[in-house]
């Protein structure tokens, strides 16, 4: 169907820029989840390619054509919103019909699209109802439902499951990602939830105020975040970092309390004698022999002072605290099974050396090996 | 819930429906009396099924020298309705305008709309019969209703109402392909329904029961409203027909009560949520 | 109150505005403007040309104790106007707020008179109050009691103020009950919990509740009465006897349409539109408040 790409779009009110130069590029039926805290820009990304708003600079090729200066109802775009915007005094069938009555088609081509469309949704028993008489989640298929029906040649959804209960959430997720892989449209998916974005995205983009943090596969930005804003944004709980300071030849980070992880991984003859952050993911601790000591393959061991413990049946979650030369800080391990047994209300857990993810401790950005 | 018995209040309600309801059920009754029985001070609150015939009478005929209550309530009717149909049409364009564009002027179009607000036609009615009269409004159907049709709290209103539409509903309609006129038909004016009913009911009523400026601007009988026509009549010196007079009063309180009565549940929540 | 999404273009919007601009030029600015201008002129009394005067309209206006009279009587008849509608409504509302057998009939009974004119109030209440042919009235004057408001200025004050708060108890009745209504039921039962009854809960945590209700009342209430109630007035006295019932839009009416008094005339709108602007700036600071919490 249709190939995408930003080049360089950019967006500012009054002065303020809010988005800065976003450059993307999808294949044909690919979805790029775009994720980000609240604020980010994300949704005024989403409603530029709409062209629900004007950017101040970039372009915007739809299938190779520059669709900057076209009215929204001339892009070939259907969108779905955060809150349905259902059209509350028509029916399901005149809410899906609307825009393809706009667009003079006959009669019979409207009926068979609405009804391919609700066959696809489950919708056929409600098409005669008003929106007020649907459940939220048969609002929120309605509301995909005038996306599907004008068969566009790129679908954009704007939070589309933030209104839904959780369990209902999950549901729609697989539903529409199921459906949009059948139909093969390209599509873009913008949410705070890093799980829908990393279970629906082909591509992620990861906004940071604004700025594009990371633009990549979904795992790849899971095993190989940018910078500690993404790192920290994916992966629930989020990762812990440790502030350390980086050795001659940059092979070995010394924390604040003299403990020191040796990065067997690889050399960071940047970082050398500078500041440094070490990230771990909660999931990649795992618990220390009683004995201690630094053996076993980890990098080093951490003494948990333990503050909570979450069991979550298959796996526990322990929140504790680490004293590092005084200053204190709060770590999350995610350890398989039930609770662990404490030494003193301590535990001590092993940071393995092939899971640490080194970032610049000034600039928050990802050091790789060499 | 609490042991003080709700005949109490029941008894307060009654009496406040009576305090209502007493001087209109006065009326209808003398309405059916002897016009020289009431003349002696022995009207009764005993209507004579008898007397009904004086409707038809003072529909068709009048009495006293008016113009047939009917030809009264013709105008009064087209008064109200051109006075609500306009100003709900005028309003609607004119918020629309102001909520869902950018224009040059903008802001001093809508204050020189709210300014209107400061100046309700009893404090103007001096220079404003100057105005009519050099246009040559005088005595005529549109002298009687236009002026009135400028309104502030119905743009007011509308520009509550629109504003209160979710952004997302707009450009929703805008994917869809709507533009500016076709968004506020097919979407804009039924959403607001509800709101246009309301103020229907509420701008029925003012107009309806408009009497200074009718007074003012029309001066001849075939434009006497059916206000203007019975003040006229009690204002007869000799000979008052007074069943007469009763039964006009009563078709002149008809049509607005009903309006009211019958859209009572859009009429009260237009006033309540909008008008204020 | 700035939308996100705008249509674009000026002409169409500029096209839509167009029709309520010129109704309100023609019709509210332009007459307004000479009413200023007038009012600052005299007829000749030839009633050939106009000089302009300055302000001495204004102050042969304020330096005439009928007219002085007449503000303050103005004033008398609105607030007791106000303040006799609002008290039955206020009263009736807190009867019927509350789980009542026929609420929804007693509501409907109780809101109809809204739709009644003011001038029909005058009729509906002459046919009970009439010295002569009155239900009421007649036998007051029989019973020897001296009642007649043709002939005495309080009689006929009276009676002015009676058909011009009979209409209005219906409009405040339904604020007032919507004001009620929007209370809380969390609040009135955290009341009970802290032994609250009775005229304390009424006067410590209802009524303070209500007062927005009330500012927003009073002030329709005293707008209504300073010139809806022209048609009541007229209707029953003609402002009279004497002067015992003029008030200033009776006056204005009187001076500029019967006694063809242009200047003076032109002069009183001019002081009533700055009173209407002092009014609508005091509930507009007001409401702008409200509507920003």
């Amino acid at each position: 169907m249709a190939t995408l790409e930003l080049q360089g779009l950019a967006k500012s009110f009054d002065k303020t820029a809010v988005l800065h130069r976003i450059d993307v590029s999808l294949q044909d039926g690919e979805m790029l989840a775009i994720v980000g805290a609240s604020g980010c820009g994300k949704s005024t990304l989403l409603r530029l390619v709409a062209g629900l708003e004007q950017p101040s600079a970039g372009r915007i090729l739809l299938a190779g054509r520059d669709i900057i200066r076209l009215d929204p109802a001339a892009r070939d775009i259907a969108m779905v919103f955060q809150n349905y915007a259902l059209y509350p005094h028509m029916s399901v069938f005149d809410n899906m019909a609307y825009g393809l009555r706009i667009r003079g088609l006959s009669k019979a081509e409207i009926g068979r699209r609405v009804q391919v469309a609700a066959d696809m949704l489950g919708l056929d028993a409600l098409l005669a109802r008003k929106p007020r008489q649907l459940s939220g989640g048969q609002r929120q298929r309605v509301a995909m439902g005038r996306a599907i029906v004008r068969e566009p040649q790129l679908f954009l959804f704007d939070e589309p499951l933030s209104n839904l209960d959780a369990k209902l959430r999950v549901q729609m997720r697989a539903e529409i990602r199921r459906i949009q892989r059948n139909l093969g449209v390209t599509s873009l998916y913008v949410t705070h939830d890093q799980t829908e974005a990393m279970t629906l995205g082909d591509k992620l983009l990861v906004l940071n105020e604004g700025r594009p943090a990371q633009f990549a596969a979904p795992m790849e930005v899971f095993a190989r975040p940018a910078d500690t804003y993404v790192a920290a944004f994916i992966g629930a709980p989020a990762m812990n970092f440790l502030p350390a300071t980086m050795g001659e030849g940059g092979v070995v980070a010394t924390l604040a309390d003299g403990a020191r992880l040796v990065l067997t991984d690889g050399a960071r003859p940047g970082l050398a004698g500078r500041k440094a952050t070490i990230g771990i993911r909660p999931e990649h601790l795992v618990l220390a022999g009683k004995g201690g000591g630094d053996a076993g393959g980890f990098a080093t061991t951490l003494d948990l002072a333990v503050e909570l413990i979450e069991p979550l049946g298959s796996e526990t979650l322990v929140h504790g605290m680490l004293m590092l030369d005084g200053t204190s800080l709060t770590l999350v391990a995610r350890l398989p099974g039930g609770p662990p047994s404490l030494t003193d209300g301590r535990l001590r857990l092993g940071v393995p050396a092939a899971e640490l993810h080194v970032f610049d401790g000034e600039t928050g950005k990802r050091v790789e090996v060499g | 819930m609490k042991n003080r018995p709700d005949y109490v209040a029941h008894a307060c309600l009654l009496l406040g429906v009576v305090l209502f309801a007493l001087p209109v059920w006065l009326v209808f009754a003398g309405s059916t009396q002897d016009s020289n029985a009431i003349e002696r001070g022995e009207i009764s609150l005993m209507p004579h099924l008898g007397g009904l015939g004086i409707y038809p009478d003072v529909l068709l005929h009048g009495s006293m020298g008016s113009a047939p209550v009917w030809h009264m309530l013709m105008v009064s009717f087209g008064m109200a309705m051109a006075i609500a149909v306009g100003k709900i049409v005028i309003s609607v364009l004119s918020a629309y305008a102001v909520v869902f564009f950018r224009f040059p002027f903008r802001r001093t179009a809508f204050w020189v709309i709210f300014i209107t607000l400061m100046l309700p036609p009893e404090v103007r009615i001096i220079p404003t019969y100057a105005v009519m009269s050099q246009m040559h409004l005088i005595n005529t159907f549109p002298g009687m209703t236009v002026p009135l049709i400028a309104s502030a709290t119905a743009t007011l209103l509308f520009r509550q109402v629109f504003a209160a539409v979710p952004d997302e509903l707009v450009e929703a309609a805008r994917m869809d392909g709507a533009g500016p006129l076709r968004f506020l038909w097919d979407i804009l004016l039924p959403v607001s329904a509800a709101n246009i009913a309301a103020l229907f009911v509420i701008l029925f009523v003012y107009g309806w029961n408009q009497y200074l400026w009718p007074l003012l601007v029309a001066t001849t009988p075939g434009l006497d409203t059916i206000v203007i026509g019975i003040v006229k009549m009690i204002g007869v010196e000799t000979q008052t027909q007074w069943n007469a007079v009763m039964a006009t009063a009563v078709l002149a309180l008809l049509p607005p009560v009903v309006v009211v009565v019958a859209m009572q549940r859009w009429f009260i929540a237009g006033l309540t949520e909008g008008d204020k | 109150m700035e939308r996100r999404t705008l249509f674009q273009g000026w002409k169409l919007p500029v096209a839509l505005v167009l029709p309520q601009l010129l109704l309100t030029f023609v019709f509210f600015l332009w007459p307004a403007g000479q009413a200023v201008w007038y009012s600052m002129t005299q007829q000749d009394p030839f009633g050939l040309g106009s000089v302009f005067v300055g302000l001495s309209n204004f102050r042969e206006l304020f330096a005439d104790p009928l007219y002085v009279h007449t503000i303050l009587r103005t004033l008398v008849f609105c607030f007791a106007v106000s303040a006799l509608a609002m008290t039955v409504a206020l009263a009736l509302a807190l009867v019927a707020n509350r789980e009542l057998r026929g609420r929804a009939i007693y509501r409907t009974l109780l809101i109809w008179p809204y739709a009644v004119a003011p001038a029909m109030a005058a009729i509906l209440w002459l046919f009970m109050l009439d010295p002569e042919i009155g239900l009421l009235g007649h036998p007051l004057v029989k019973a020897g009691l001296p009642w007649d408001y043709h002939v005495s200025g309080l009689d006929a004050q009276f009676l002015v103020v009676l058909a011009s708060s009979w209409k209005q108890i219906s409009y405040n009745f339904i604020f007032f009950l919507a004001g009620l209504q929007s209370i809380p039921q969390s609040v009135i039962e955290a009341a009970r919990m802290d032994g609250a009854r009775g005229w304390r809960r009424l006067r410590t945590i209802i009524l303070p509740l209500l007062s927005p209700t009330m500012f927003f009342l009073l002030v329709v209430n005293l707008v209504y009465a300073a010139f809806d109630t022209f048609g009541t007035i007229w209707a029953l006295t003609e402002g009279g006897p004497g002067k015992a019932t003029e008030t200033l839009v009776i006056k204005v009416y009187r001076d500029g349409m019967i006694n063809q008094d242009i200047g003076g005339s032109s002069a009183q709108s001019v002081v009533l539109m700055l009173g209407v602007i002092a009014i609508t700036a005091v509930q507009f600071r007001f409401m702008g408040r409200r509507t920003k919490t």
